[in-house]
This record gives C-alpha cells, structure tokens and sequence, in this order.
C-alpha cells in the first residue's frame, strides 16, 4: 500500500527491493558501511547523508565501501557490469565525475556499441546534483547535460519521491549505464510511495499538472518551483500545463511537442548553466519540430553563466526561482490572452 | 437550529482522498425546480470529474459556489429549499452555514480508510462503509480496484454494511493471480468473505466483477442473497477485445488514456489524474502478470469464454442487471440474455462505468433490490 516516504527512504528502499529480488545487485561507494564517526559493522553509517543506511547488515558483503578514488571504483563498477554484476555505485556528488571521466565516456557509453551489441553494461552511477546545500561551486553543479550529450548513457533527474524509486529500480534492471542524478535538496521531500516495487519506464514524462495557455517543461527540483509558479499563474487565470521530464536521456519528445501543440507557448526550466543544456536542447527541437505551433518565443529560465556561489544570498539567486518562471510565462503570455 | 425545509448542496466527497473539489458549471440555475436525482452541479476532482446530484427535492435557491473555484469537502455550494421558505431564511442559513473541517467530521466523515486481510489467496485490501444489519460486497471489474466505487460506497452505506475489496492482482491486494481465471476470483471472494465472517452478502458485480460474483453464487448459494451484475462479463460471448488488449500493453499516458476513454460514455471524465493512478497501479511488479494470466483465461480468439448464464438459471436468489446504454466494452444488449430470469435496467447516457457516470440511479436501483 502507498504511505508517505521521503525520496532518501524511497531510493533506499528501491536498493532494498532490488538486492533482494536479485544477487547480482551490488552497491559500492565511499562511506557507505564504515565512514568517520560510524561503528561500521554494527551500524553502518550508510553513505555521506545516510541513503544507503540499513543495507549493509541485510547484505552483508553486497555493499562496498570504497578508497577514496573515484576513477579507481567507478571503472571497477563498470567492469563488473561487463562481467554479469549489477552494480549502484554511488559517487556522492556528480561534480567528482570529472576524475573518472574516461571510464563513463569512453568506456561504459561505448562497450554495446563498439562490441557490436554483445556487450552490455547495467550499471547505475547515483549521484548528487544541483545547489541550495551550501557545498559552494564544486559539490552544487547541475551537470546533467554533460551526460545527456554522451550517446550509449542514460540519464534520469527525478523530482519526488514516487518517481525515484520506480526509476532507479528501472535503472537497476536496465541493461545500459544510468547516470542517477538525485538533487539533494529534495532527500527529505515526502511523497505517497507503495510499497511494492515497480518501474517507471525511460523516456515517459509526467504531466505533472494540466493547462491550455502555456507549456512549462523542467525536471528535478525545479519542476516544484514550475508548479508554484503555475498556481500564482492560475490566480492571474493564464493555465500553465507543466511537464516533468524524468528521464533527459531518453526524453520524451511527444509529451512536450504534443503540449505545446495545445498550448503553443514554450518555457524551459533547467537548473544547469544556460549553454548547450537542456533548456537549449528543449528550445531547439520544439522550434524545429513545431515551429508553426508556437505563438511566442520559447523562453529558458535557467541558473546563470557561472559557477554556484557560495554566498547564500547568492547561492538562493542562482537556481531558477518561481517569480523568474512567473516572469518568463508574463512575457510571453500576458493577461489579456486570457480573456 | 436548521429549518428543516433548507437543504444544503455541498461539495462531496467522491473517494477515499477527496479533499476538495473544483465547482465547473452550474446545470440548474436558481429558482429551477430540482427533482430528487437532478443533476445540479458539475464538480471535478484530481481524480475524477463528476455531477452533484440532488437527494431531496426542492427549488434551487442559491447557487454560491463559483465556476472555476475550488471548495473543501462539505462546503456549502448551493441552496435547495421549497418554494415558500422566504428569502431572508434562506440567507440566514446561508451566513450561518459553517463548513466542517475534516478534523471535526470524525473517522467516520472523513470516509473510509484502507484495509487489509489475510486470506488464502493473498492479503486483500478492502474499504468498509456502514453499520447495516444486510450486507453488500462490492466488486470490481477487470483491471479496476475499490475506488470504482466511490460515488456508490457511501450512499449504500445508508442501507446496509458494505464492503468493496481490490481483487487477488488489482489495487493494492497481493498481486498473484489465483489458478482458475475468474473461478480462482470466485473462490478467492468467498475467501474474503470467510475471513471477515461475512456469512452472508448482497453481491454487487461490475463487468468482470459480475462473472466473479455469479460463480461464487453457484459455489456457495446460501451465502449470496442476491446478485446485481451490473455491465457484467459472462453473459454473452461479445465483448471489446481491443479494449482489454489495450489495457493490458498501455505503458504510458498516452497510450492509456484513449483505452480508459471508452469506459465512459463521456470521456472528459478521464482525469489527468486518474490515468495516472491506473498507471502506478500498471507499473507494479507482478501487475502486468497477473492482467495477461487473467485475461487470457476469460477471453479466446477475441471472446468471452467464462459464461455464467446457465449457472445463473439455476440460482434461486434475485438477480437485477444494469447496463449503460452506450457500453462500448460489453454490448447492453447482454442485459436481456437473463430475460424473464432477472430484472434488467438499461440507463440511457451512460457507458461501461455506468456505477460512476449514473451514481444516483445506479445506487437507487441496488438499494431496492436488495430490500426487495
């Protein structure tokens, strides 16, 4: 039955179900049974914010904990993945992926491809994204479309606590390298969750709420800034249908050509830096593929050209905020179409 | 103190979450006279999008609440009141009105909480509604769970004790499939009642649900005082294969959604949010298992294979059927198949969901028969 559970119990517990459901599921990570300030084996201290606490003593020898080197157990996940193990590394924040770059972009993305589809490779790299945290500019970025560029990996940004379950268990039973992007700042945010297990397929975007004048596209934590933006927009009766991506890679296309289709006007939420990410990649292919639908401009709210701050005043300026998706929608649907 | 000639219209509460509802169009206006089952006022949920309908008979007074607004359970949306009650009572009533929160109401207000119950087929999850000395089960069809009741639990909950349960496969009951298709259902029914020492039910079938409910009738006859089959499987080899073929393959919302549609006879009903719900209901491991097991043992070549009419000749029990006229899954027509054997009602206006969509006269029509 469904109950209330943070997105922290919610991945915890897709873990769970998938390390029982099948032995090849391993975890691996830094901290995630020993760590500083955990008894280790009795009580493990289950990762750097304790997602994966409680698995250790249900599995033992099925979580790994790991030398503080990145590039060293992420090329032995992936190798293991080669080998027949479904391995969940956690990488703590997405930002370390740039020491072990070469294994995910060289290696992991294109093992099924240059083996000519005999190799596979169901890994799931987890990993933290996004600013809010007070961790300043190396443990905040949202570096999402860095890894949707990359052809042969998948990349998933849940927004709550539902889809974070069936799409890591989804991402456990897929057969390519998933990038699971989790925003830290929504670890506590509680959602009706069952109990069971299920996945959500890739590739299928929520409409998360329905409207006629204005489609509004994001993913992760900002679809929650969407949706507040979209009840301030109803009171000013402008309707705003807003879409909640998922999956980046693979990305539902229909879902947003067919919205904008109806509502013929475009907004792109996206916390990562504004060039070449996913508002651009949004723009672009809905200007391309329904050009003669739109009425306005497509507009990209997005967090600006430069590193997160570590000033919190700044810090809570850079990720896109609901007055700046108020003020995008204004501009380009303003009151009076509403009439 | 209420003058008893006032009568409130307020804003329901369809379903086990309902908190609130959108008010979108006014289908009487004030001063119309309203016949007990008029249909008064739309009202749309995150689930589901339905019409108020009058349980006393009057004059339209007020129409308070406001399209496009939404209102708490309970709120006071409009007025019904004779003709001669005067103007200024109506008003006072109106100003003193204070609407119930959901902390007041009670356990009992706040509607009915899941359940659940071990049983031999797996723990079942079931809603019990009422304190009557008869009892009535309820159950649903194929692909369906409990809440495809929610505009009937409450209102039979006046007459009688009852219970909707989800199905072995469906809702959030175990997912395994009983051995035997719509038998091992039947069994599994009589199961449900068993553990809950039920000794003895009105049963209340809904298309598939309909079949389950005639089975466990001829297996078990004094435990069943009398059927109501309502769009109900079994009776005839017709049905909408590509219906059931499509439900079971939907993965995502737009493939789902023209499938559901044809449940209505009026598809707007299908909510945004009501997709959804089926969808996290599809997506459960074991789901997708259990609908292609039992689908394959009541259908073949595209036809119902588990005919229940000649175990229904042989009940000695009261049987009523209603169908939704415009039925795009099992063809009305089915409703005479009993001809002479049972009572048959056909409802203009309404689909395969005919429970939902003619809630008022559906319901009507279960409580006399099975006070008859």
């Amino acid at each position: 039955m469904a109950r209330k559970i943070s997105m922290k119990q919610a991945i915890n517990e897709a873990l769970d179900l998938e390390m029982r459901r099948d032995p090849a599921v391993i975890v691996m990570g830094e901290d995630i049974v020993g760590g500083a300030g955990s008894p280790g084996e009795e009580d493990a201290w289950g990762g750097v914010l304790g997602v994966t606490k409680g698995l250790h003593a249900k599995y033992p020898g099925r979580l790994l904990d790991t030398p503080l080197s990145e590039s060293a157990y992420i090329g032995a996940a992936i190798g293991a993945a080669a080998c027949g193990m479904r391995p969940v590394a956690e990488l703590m924040f997405l930002d370390f992926m740039g020491v072990c770059f070469d294994q995910i972009l060289n290696q992991a993305a294109k093992f099924k491809y240059m083996f000519g589809g005999k190799a596979k490779t169901p890994v799931v790299i987890r990993a933290m994204v996004g600013a809010g945290f007070r961790a300043a500019a190396q443990h905040s970025q949202m570096l999402t479309p860095v890894f949707t560029h990359v052809p042969g990996l998948k990349v998933v940004c849940p927004s709550n606590a539902y889809d974070a379950k069936g799409l890591l268990i989804q991402a456990i039973r897929d057969d390519d390298p998933v990038i699971f992007c989790e925003h830290k700042n929504l670890y506590g945010h509680e959602a009706d969750v069952p109990e069971e297990a299920y996945a959500i397929p890739f590739g299928e975007a929520a409409v998360v709420r329905e409207g006629k004048d204005v489609t509004i596209v994001s993913y992760g934590l900002t679809v929650h800034r969407a949706l507040e933006a979209a009840e301030r927009l109803a009171k000013e009766r402008i309707e705003a249908e807003v879409i909640d991506l998922r999956t980046l890679s693979p990305i539902d296309w229909d879902t947003v050509l067919e919205s904008v289709e109806t509502t013929g006007r475009l907004v792109v939420v996206d916390e990562a830096n504004p060039r070449c990410s996913i508002a651009t990649d949004v723009s672009a292919h809905v200007v391309q593929e329904a050009f003669g639908a739109l009425k306005a401009a497509p507009q990209m709210v997005t967090a600006p050209h430069t590193p997160v701050p570590f000033s919190p005043v700044l810090e809570d300026l850079y990720i896109p905020t609901a007055d700046a998706i108020t003020a995008a929608v204004s501009k380009i649907a303003p009151r009076a179409m509403a009439a | 103190m209420t003058d008893q000639r006032i009568k409130p219209v307020v804003m329901p509460k369809w379903g086990l979450a309902m908190e609130e509802g959108k008010v979108t169009g006014w289908l009487k206006r004030p001063g119309d006279r309203i016949a007990v089952g008029d249909e008064i006022v739309e009202v749309e949920t995150d689930k589901i999008a339905g019409v108020v309908e009058a349980s006393e008979a009057g004059v339209l007074r007020r129409a308070i609440g406001e399209v496009d607004t939404v209102y708490p359970v309970k709120a006071l949306i409009g007025v019904v009141a004779d003709a001669d009650v005067p103007e200024a009572e109506i008003d006072a009533y109106v100003a003193g009105y204070v609407t119930p929160s959901a902390d007041e109401a009670g356990e009992e207000e706040a509607g009915p909480t899941y359940e659940f119950v071990e049983t031999p087929a797996g723990r079942l999850c079931y809603a019990r509604r009422g304190e009557g000395a008869e009892t009535i089960v309820l159950v649903h069809g194929f692909g369906g769970d409990l809440d495809n009741w929610l505009f009937n639990i409450d209102a039979l909950a006046d007459k009688a004790t009852v219970y909707a349960l989800d199905l072995p496969g469906h809702g959030q009951s175990a997912k395994a499939m009983p051995e035997g298709g719509v038998e091992g259902l039947a069994r599994a029914l009589l199961g449900f009642m068993d553990a809950l020492s039920i000794e003895c039910a009105h049963l209340v079938g809904h298309s598939m649900g309909g079949a389950v409910s005639t089975l466990a009738a001829s297996a078990a006859p004094g435990r069943v005082r009398s059927l109501t089959l309502i769009g109900s499987a079994g009776l005839g080899e017709e049905i909408n294969a590509d219906y059931i073929a499509g439900f079971v393959s939907a993965a995502s919302r737009r493939e789902l959604k023209p499938v559901v549609e044809q449940l209505f006879a009026d598809p707007s009903l299908v909510s945004r949010q009501l997709v959804e719900d089926l969808l996290r209901y599809k997506r459960l491991d074991g789901v997708s298992a259990a609908l292609e097991a039992l689908s394959g043992a009541f259908l073949a070549h595209g036809r119902q294979k588990t005919l229940v009419a000649s175990s229904l000749a042989a009940l000695d029990i009261p049987v009523l059927v209603v169908w939704g006229a415009e039925d795009r899954i099992i063809p009305a027509a089915h409703a005479e198949a009993l001809n002479g054997r049972a009572k048959a009602e056909v409802i203009p206006g309404a689909g395969h969901m005919v429970q939902m969509e003619k809630a008022s006269r559906v319901n009507e029509l279960i409580g006399a028969h099975i006070t008859a």
